[in-house]
């Protein structure tokens, strides 16, 4: 055997197995790694109200009520199985609306109700020229919100 | 080094005339999006910087793994040579991510597995460039960064594939999917156009160190030389 293969031996397992290492190590933290949870796992697993957790989804159409006071939002959460009540108090990004995927952290409290601190949108990854989608709402063609 | 130092303003001539194609026809011909409005325009250098950041690093794998098993010099310097571009474009995916987070996330930043892995590359390239610096005789700091940039092209595949191993705030891919790209044309020329620019880029600075690599390597042998006659 050349010294070259050697290494060559030498550096292949040492990338296998280090990328073995790694894919156990991002395994074993699994959970932990995720940025949200969604409202299906917010149900079904009991979140202590002491724990701040993020919750994600898609605001629910025709769920959202400004109160008086012009900052304190509700809104309900949803991924289209189940949903979660959310009550926000403060500035809303560009990009929240209706239909449009949201982050919002913050604890559940006992009644249900999830109170967000903080709340950003999660841009879905579809890109379309402004004046199409005014073209296909004024046809009546438009399949989005 | 003559004929690739001949190359060198005709390259440098195609980077520039690239850009000027890509950043005209993303800034002012390109429509604004339904969702992002004006703010879209940034992707035209978030992506083209954040696809080369990864690229450069994975020729920095691939010349460093050439570099260990056939011990070619050449190898070595292009590896050494790549590394400061490779940092400059991540830090520009970064700080061009965070202009564009703020308005449409809300938020310059968060620790999701996307922005995280990425910072992570960042620090990667830092190292590697603290390692060559640290080490004073270019065989052993070759051999010791080499090994390095191996390690550190396991991040590649997990920056690569955070977007859809973990729910991130970061969107999914959109133009290497399955059923084809969820952007329109007119937002991809610009993007295109930009990713080759800065591609081009990257191969006018990279052969443009290189040769002053050799050069520094040349003065040091002959100083070597010197001392010793």
């Amino acid at each position: 055997m050349t010294r070259k293969r050697q290494r060559m031996i030498f550096v292949v397992t040492g990338l296998i197995s280090l990328g073995v290492a790694t894919g156990l190590v991002l395994l074993a933290l699994g959970d932990n790694l995720v940025f949200f949870h969604g409202p299906s796992e917010v149900v079904s697993e009991e979140f202590p109200p002491q724990r701040r957790f993020r919750l994600g989804g898609l605001v629910e159409e025709g769920s959202v009520k400004r109160n008086e006071d012009g900052l304190t939002v509700e809104f309900v959460v949803t991924d289209l199985v189940n949903v979660v009540p959310v009550t926000f108090t403060g500035i809303l990004p560009d990009l929240f609306r209706e239909g449009q995927g949201v982050v919002a952290e913050g604890r559940l409290g006992a009644d249900g109700v999830f109170v967000a601190t903080e709340v950003l949108a999660k841009h879905d990854e579809t890109y379309i020229p402004a004046d199409v989608v005014d073209a296909l709402k004024a046809a009546g063609q438009w399949q989005g919100d | 080094m003559r004929v690739s130092g001949a190359f060198l303003p005709w390259l440098a001539a195609i980077t520039a005339a690239l850009l000027a194609w890509g950043l005209y026809d993303g800034l002012l011909v390109a429509p604004p999006d339904y969702q992002q409005g004006e703010t879209v325009r940034i992707m035209y250098v978030h992506v083209p910087s954040a696809y080369l950041s990864m690229m450069i690093f994975g020729t920095m794998a691939f010349a460093s793994a050439v570099a260990l098993i056939w011990r070619h010099p050449v190898a070595d310097i292009a590896a050494k040579a790549s590394a400061p571009i490779g940092a400059g474009m991540t830090a520009a995916a970064l700080a061009t991510g965070m202009l564009w987070g703020q308005p449409m996330w809300g938020t310059f930043w968060v620790w999701d597995a996307r922005l995280t892995s990425m910072l992570l590359l960042f620090f990667i390239y830092l190292g590697y460039m603290a390692l060559w610096a640290a080490i004073d005789d270019p065989e052993r700091a070759g051999k010791a960064a080499a090994i390095l940039a191996l390690v550190g092209s396991v991040n590649l595949p997990i920056i690569h594939f955070s977007v859809e191993w973990w729910n991130t705030l970061h969107q999914g891919p959109s133009v290497l999917v399955s059923g084809g790209s969820t952007i329109e044309g007119p937002f991809l020329r610009p993007m295109f156009i930009m990713i080759g620019a800065y591609t081009v880029f990257y191969f006018t600075v990279l052969i443009w160190r290189m040769h002053q690599e050799i050069i520094a390597r040349r003065i040091r042998s002959l100083r070597l030389l010197q001392a010793q006659g």
